[in-house]
C-alpha cells in the first residue's frame, strides 16, 4: 500500500480505532522493529565492551607507569618484567609520519585534479574508478607489492621505509575522497569571486579553494592516519621487529606497536612478555581513539558542514 | 570565507605543536637501566672471566632459540655493564643463514647445521666459507631445545608412547586414545574413547623438521615422509608454538609435540617416551643423556652433530634439537670477532647452561660442552 | 588586504575574469546560472562575447590597450606549473594501482609456469624442493566462506545499529552510541585474533558441536574441528571487526535522508518503522550496499586475526566445505609464509595468490561502484 492509501485508509479507518492511532499489525510491526534495532545495536556493543574490558584490565597497569612511555625494551626478556614501549611508540609515529608525508600531498593534488582540473571528464572517472580499487586493496597486497619491487627486485632489504609506502598506498584513497568531497562542497561562487578578482586559478585553489575545505581535509588525515597505524601485514613482511630504540627508517629493523604485539604473542599467558602485548594494544588503541576524536573536533568546528 | 592568515596560523600552531612533541619524545626516551640480574652485581666481569669488549653483534635465525638468547644476552649485558650491543632477530634458521652469508649479520642460529648438498640452488656451506673469506663456517651447538609431546587427557597424568605409536598418531592410523596400542603402553591407564586431535605447527619450524627427522629415525617405519621444516602428517596447523601450545590446552583430547618450555610453561602434561629403555620421563637429564650419544659429524672445531634416535638406552630422552651458532672460523671483523668470543665463551660457560633449564632447555652434556668452549676459544 | 592588492593588482587593471578561466569550468559547472554580462566589481568592460563553455584564447595586452585599459601580463606559469602537479598526481595514481596489477603479474609468472599442479583446482601447496604445486581452490572457499559469512552477520546488525542512532536514540546518546562502535575500529585486529582464539572460541565451542550434530546433513554444517579454528568462530570475529566501517557509512547515509521525505512520511501518519521503512531505506539503500562492499572487502582482506584464530588443515587433507573445518585465507598463508619468502620460485607462488585476492577485491569494488552510479542516477 502507498503512503497516500495507507494515509486514505487511516483517516477513513472504522471507528473503532482511534483516530490518529495506528492498527495492531502496524503497532505491533513497530515495537518488533524498534526491539530488533535495540537488539542489534546491543549486540553490537558486547563484544566491543568485551574486548576493551579485556584490553583495558590487561594493560591499564602497565600504560599508566611513566616508564612504559619512555623507555624501551632493550634487554629485557619475554620473562622479564620492565622496561617500555617507547621503541615501539616512535617507530609507530615515524612510521606514520613518513606515510603522511607522502600520502597527504599526493592525495590532496589527485583530489584537486579530479575536482579542479578534470571535473566530470573521462580522465576523472577514470582516476576515481582507480582510487576505489585502491581502496579496496588488502594490506597484505600492498605489502606483497612493495617486497616484490623494492626486495625482491630492486634488492634493497627490509625497511621501515618500505612500510611506509606500503601504507601510503592504503592511506591515500581515504585522503583523497575526504578532500574530494569537501572540495565538491566550496561553493563555487567562492571560486568565481576569486577568478572575478583576477586570481590565477592555482593561487585560487591553493589560497581560497583549500582553506575553506581544510577541515575535512583534516579529518580525511587524521582519519587515513588512524588506519595505518594498526595496520599490522605490511609491518610483518617488510621490515624486522627491534626491541632497542631506532630512528633510521632506512635501516632493517623497526619496532612498532603492532609488531610489539606480535612478539609478544608467542610466549605463555603468564609471561610478563605476553602481558605487555596487552600494555601496547592500550597504547594503540588510545591512539587511534585520539585521532579519531581530533577527526570529530576538527569536523564540528569546520565552516562547512556536509548537509 | 576563513582569512589565509588565520589558517595559516592554526596550521602553524598546530605544526609547531606536533613537531616540539616528537622532538621532546625523540629526546625522553631511552632504553632501560641494566638491573643486575639473579643478585649478581653489575660489572663483575672480571671476576667470571669475562674480556666485556665494546662494539656491535648481529645474529639472526632460530626462533627456538629465540627465548634463551634473550635471557643470555641480557644476562651478559649485565654481567658487563651493557658495552656491547647484542642483537638477534628470530626470524627463522632459512632466513638467518641466508642474511649470515649474505654477509648482513655476524652469525646465525639455525636449527641444523649448514647443508653441504645443494638446496634450491645454493650450497650453504660454500656460500658461507665465501662471506668468511674463504675460511670454513663453523656449526657451534649452543641450545639444545628438548621437544615435549605435550597432551591434553582428563584423568591421564602419566601417558607412556613409543616413536612408532606417536608416528601412528601424528600420521592419523591410529585415531582414537582407547586404541590398543596405546592401551598396551598404558595399562593402568583410563584413557576414553575420544578421537584424538593432533595440533602442528603451519608455519615453517626447525621444531616440526627435528621431529620429523626424530619419528623417521625411531618410528620403525611408521613415519615415511621425508623430515621438513613443513608437516607432512596430519591434525591442525596452528600458527607459532604459542598457538599450537593454546590448542592443546583448550581442547580436550588434543596432542602435539612442542619446545618444552611451552609444556612448561602452558602447565601441560608431557608424555614419556619409550625408546626401546623403557619409559622415560622428559627432564634435562635424560635429554643429556641421549645428546651425549651424538656423533660429531663436523671436523675439528665444525661440531656439527648426527644426533643419535634409536638405541639411546634407558634413561635417555631422544626428542630433541639443537641450535648451532654458526660463524666464521675467521674473517669476521676484529671488533665484532671479540665481542662474539666474549659472547659465546659467556653462552657456553656451565653457569650460563644451567640457568637455561628454567627456561625449558637442557645444558649442553660436559663432554660437548668443553669441546664447545674450546671451538669458541679458537675463533680468530 | 584584500586579495586583489595581495596579488599586486589594481583593480582597473584587473583582466576579465571570465579570460582567465581554464578550458574545464563550463557553464554547466557554475550554479550561477545566467552567464551573461558578468557583474563582477570594477572591471573594465568586457568586449569579448559573453564566455560560451569554450572561451577563446586569453586576450593580449595589446587588445586592452587598444581599448585604453592597461592589462597585466599575468604569467601562465604558476597555473601550468600547479595544473601539472595536479595532472601528474592523477596519472600517478592510476599508474600506481595499474603498476601494482602488472607487477604482481609479472613477478608471479615465472611461479605460475613452472607450477605443476592446476592454479585454480588444485588444493596443493607444495612450494620448498623441486617441484612447485600450488593451487588456491582451498583458499578461496575459506576465504569466500569466511567472508560471505561476516557479511551475513554484520550487515544486518550494522543496519540496525546504523538506524538505532540516527532514528530512534536522542541525538545526545546517538553521539555516545556513534563514538563506542567507532571505538571497535580502533582495536588493533591482532587483539581480536588473540581475544577471538582464547575468549570466544571456548565459548562458542558447545554451540559448534550441537549445530554440526543436529544439522550436520547439510555440507555447510558437517562436522569439522573439535577445536575453536574453525571459519564459523573466524567469521563471527571477522563480523565484529567489519561492524563499525558497515555502520559508520550507512550512518552518515542515513543521516542525510532528506527531510522532507522524514516528514511526508510521519504527515502521512506512518509509525516509525514504516517512516524508516518508506523513507530512509529506499533512499539509503546504494549507500548502505556499497558500505557493505567495503566491509567485504575489508572481510576478504583481514590477515592477522584470521591467521590466529583458523587452524591450518593437515597437507592431503580431504575437503571439508563445512563452517566448523579450519583453512587458510589468501592473506593468512601469505602472513603465515612471511618470514619465508627463500626462492623467487617460492615468492613467486605467494604473490600469485596475493594476485588473485587483489583481483578479487578489485571486482568487488567494481561492483559496489556501479551499484552506487547506478543508485546516483537513479
Amino acid at each position: 500500500m502507498t503512503l497516500q492509501a495507507e494515509g486514505r485508509a487511516a483517516r477513513s479507518a472504522p471507528a473503532k480505532n482511534e483516530y490518529g492511532r495506528p492498527s495492531g499489525v502496524r503497532t505491533a510491526k513497530n515495537i518488533l522493529a524498534a526491539v530488533l534495532v535495540t537488539i542489534a545495536a546491543l549486540i553490537a556493543i558486547v563484544p566491543l565492551v568485551w574486548v576493551l574490558i579485556t584490553v583495558v584490565t590487561k594493560g591499564l597497569h602497565l600504560v599508566l607507569e611513566p616508564d612504559w612511555w619512555l623507555q624501551s625494551q632493550r634487554g629485557i626478556t619475554p620473562r622479564r618484567e620492565g622496561g617500555g614501549a617507547y621503541h615501539a611508540i616512535v617507530g609507530t609515529l615515524l612510521i606514520s609520519a613518513i606515510t603522511a608525508l607522502i600520502a597527504v600531498p599526493l592525495g590532496i593534488l589527485g583530489a584537486i585534479f579530479l575536482i579542479e582540473y578534470a571535473k566530470g571528464s573521462k580522465i576523472a572517472r577514470g582516476v576515481s574508478f582507480m582510487v576505489d580499487i585502491l581502496s579496496g586493496v588488502p594490506s597484505i597486497v600492498a605489502a606483497l607489492f612493495i617486497y616484490a619491487l623494492m626486495i625482491t627486485v630492486l634488492g634493497l632489504g627490509r625497511s621501515a621505509f618500505a612500510v611506509s609506502l606500503a601504507l601510503v598506498l592504503l592511506m591515500l584513497p581515504t585522503v583523497l575522497r575526504s578532500t574530494e568531497e569537501m572540495l565538491k562542497l566550496v561553493p563555487d561562487s567562492l571560486r568565481e569571486a576569486s577568478y572575478a578578482l583576477g586570481v590565477p586559478k592555482w593561487k585560487t585553489i591553493l589560497r581560497i579553494v583549500l582553506p575553506t575545505a581544510f577541515s575535512g581535509i583534516a579529518t580525511g588525515v587524521v582519519l587515513g592516519l588512524a588506519r595505518v597505524m594498526g595496520e599490522t601485514a605490511p609491518l610483518l613482511i617488510l621490515v624486522v621487529y627491534a626491541q632497542g630504540i631506532n630512528l633510521n627508517p632506512f635501516s632493517d629493523t623497526m619496532g612498532a606497536l603492532p609488531t610489539m604485539i606480535n612478539s609478544g604473542r608467542d610466549q605463555a599467558a603468564s609471561m610478563p612478555g605476553y602481558e605487555r602485548v596487552w600494555g601496547a594494544a592500550l597504547t594503540l588503541i588510545i591512539f587511534v581513539m585520539l585521532l579519531n576524536l581530533l577527526a570529530r573536533g576538527i569536523a564540528r568546528a569546520s565552516k562547512l558542514k556536509d548537509k | 570565507m576563513i582569512s589565509n592568515r588565520l589558517i595559516a596560523g592554526r596550521v602553524a600552531a598546530a605544526s609547531a605543536v606536533a613537531t616540539l612533541a616528537a622532538f621532546g619524545l625523540t629526546a625522553c626516551g631511552s632504553d632501560p637501566t641494566p638491573t643486575a640480574a639473579g643478585g649478581e652485581p653489575a660489572g663483575s666481569s672480571s671476576a667470571s672471566g669475562l674480556a666485556c669488549p665494546a662494539g656491535k653483534l648481529t645474529g639472526e635465525g632460530s626462533t627456538a632459540q629465540g627465548n634463551a638468547m634473550s635471557e643470555v644476552i641480557a644476562n651478559y649485558g649485565d654481567a658487563c655493564g651493557s658495552k656491547a650491543t647484542i642483537e638477534y632477530n628470530p626470524t627463522g634458521s632459512g632466513a638467518g643463514i641466508k642474511q649470515f652469508y649474505g654477509g648482513l649479520v655476524d652469525f646465525a642460529g639455525s636449527d641444523s647445521a649448514l647443508k653441504t648438498e645443494e638446496k634450491d640452488g645454493v650450497i650453504e656451506a660454500d656460500k658461507a666459507k665465501e662471506r668468511c673469506g674463504g675460511n670454513p663456517a663453523w656449526n657451534i651447538p649452543m641450545v639444545v631445545g628438548p621437544i615435549a609431546f605435550a597432551y591434553n587427557l582428563e584423568g591421564v597424568d602419566k601417558l607412556i608412547l613409543t616413536p612408532e605409536v606417536l608416528s601412528q598418531i601424528f600420521t592419523g592410523k591410529i585415531t582414537t586414545w582407547n586404541d590398543p596400542a596405546i592401551a598396551k603402553l598404558n595399562s593402568g591407564a583410563n584413557l576414553p574413547s575420544s578421537k584424538i586431535s593432533v595440533f602442528f605447527r603451519s608455519d615453517e619450524s626447525g621444531t616440526t623438521e627435528n621431529v620429523s627427522k626424530f619419528l623417521k629415525a625411531a618410528g620403525d617405519g611408521a613415519w615415511t615422509a621425508e623430515p621438513s621444516k613443513s608437516w607432512t602428517g596430519t591434525g591442525e596447523g596452528k600458527n607459532k608454538s604459542s598457538g599450537v601450545a593454546d590448542g592443546v590446552k583448550s581442547t580436550p583430547g588434543s596432542i602435539s609435540y612442542m619446545e618444552w618450555s611451552y609444556a612448561k610453561d602452558n602447565g601441560l602434561a608431557t608424555a614419556q617416551l619409550d625408546n626401546g629403555g623403557g619409559a622415560t620421563e622428559l627432564t634435562a637429564e635424560t635429554v643429556g643423556k641421549a645428546l651425549s650419544q651424538a656423533q660429531v659429524k663436523g671436523s675439528g672445531n665444525d661440531l656439527a652433530l648426527s644426533l643419535k634416535y634409536t638405541d639411546t638406552g634407558a634413561g635417555a630422552y631422544p626428542a630433541l634439537l639443537v641450535t648451532y651458532e654458526i660463524v666464521c672460523s675467521k674473517g669476521l671483523a676484529a671488533e665484532q670477532t671479540a665481542v662474539l668470543t666474549d659472547f659465546l665463551g659467556f653462552f657456553s660457560s656451565t653457569k650460563t647452561q644451567s640457568s637455561l633449564e628454567e627456561l625449558g632447555y637442557a645444558p649442553l652434556p660436559t663432554d660437548l660442552q668443553t669441546k664447545v668452549a674450546s671451538a669458541v676459544k679458537a675463533i680468530q | 588586504m584584500s586579495l586583489t592588492e595581495e596579488n599586486g593588482l589594481s583593480t582597473d587593471q584587473n583582466r576579465s575574469p571570465i579570460q582567465n578561466r581554464s578550458l574545464t569550468l563550463t557553464a554547466a559547472d557554475s550554479p550561477v546560472v545566467d552567464h551573461g554580462p558578468v557583474n563582477t566589481p570594477p572591471v573594465p568592460r568586457v568586449t569579448q562575447a559573453p564566455p560560451p563553455a569554450a572561451p577563446a584564447a586569453p586576450e593580449t595586452a595589446e587588445e586592452g590597450g587598444r581599448r585604453g585599459v592597461k592589462l597585466a601580463k599575468i604569467s601562465r606559469r604558476g597555473d601550468r606549473v600547479f595544473s601539472g602537479f595536479a595532472g601528474g598526481s592523477g596519472v600517478l595514481i592510476v599508474a600506481l594501482v595499474a603498476f601494482v596489477g602488472i607487477f604482481l603479474i609479472v613477478i608471479a609468472a615465472p611461479s605460475l609456469a613452472a607450477n605443476t599442479a592446476d592454479f585454480f583446482t588444485s588444493r596443493e601447496w607444495t612450494v620448498s624442493g623441486d617441484t612447485l604445486a600450488f593451487g588456491i581452490a582451498g583458499l578461496l572457499w575459506t576465504t569466500v566462506l569466511s567472508a560471505a559469512l561476516a557479511m551475513v552477520i554484520a550487515v544486518p546488525i550494522a543496519i540496525g545499529v546504523a538506524l538505532c542512532i540516527t532514528q530512534y536514540v536522542p541525538r545526545r546518546l546517538s553521539n555516545g552510541l556513534a563514538f563506542v562502535v567507532d571505538l571497535l575500529a580502533a582495536v588493533p585486529s591482532i587483539i581480536f585474533g588473540l581475544w577471538g582464539i582464547t575468549v570466544l572460541a571456548p565459548l562458542l565451542l558447545p554451540a559448534q558441536s550441537w549445530l554440526s550434530t543436529n544439522l550436520g546433513w547439510f555440507p555447510l554444517f558437517a562436522v569439522g574441528l573439535s577445536s575453536g579454528g574453525t571459519v564459523f568462530v573466524a567469521s563471527i570475529v571477522l563480523a565484529i571487526m567489519i561492524l563499525p566501517i558497515i555502520t559508520a557509512i550507512s550512518r552518515d547515509v542515513f543521516d542525510q535522508t532528506p527531510h522532507d521525505h522524514i516528514e511526508a512520511a510521519w504527515a502521512l501518519g506512518a509509525t516509525r518503522w514504516e517512516m524508516i521503512r518508506t523513507a530512509v531505506l529506499p533512499y539509503g539503500r546504494t549507500g548502505v550496499v556499497s558500505a557493505s562492499m567495503l566491509g567485504l572487502g575489508r572481510a576478504l582482506g583481514e590477515t592477522i586475526a584470521v591467521m590466529i584464530i583458523l587452524s591450518t588443515p593437515a597437507p592431503g587433507a580431504a575437503f571439508n566445505p563445512s563452517v566448523f573445518a579450519g583453512g587458510e585465507t589468501f592473506a593468512s598463508k601469505i602472513a603465515n609464509a612471511a618470514s619465508e619468502f627463500d626462492t623467487p620460485a617460492k615468492t613467486g607462488a605467494y604473490i600469485a595468490a596475493g594476485l588473485v585476492l587483489f583481483v578479487i577485491t578489485f571486482v568487488v569494488n567494481a561492483i559496489a561502484r556501479t551499484i552506487a552510479d547506478r543508485g546516483v542516477r537513479s
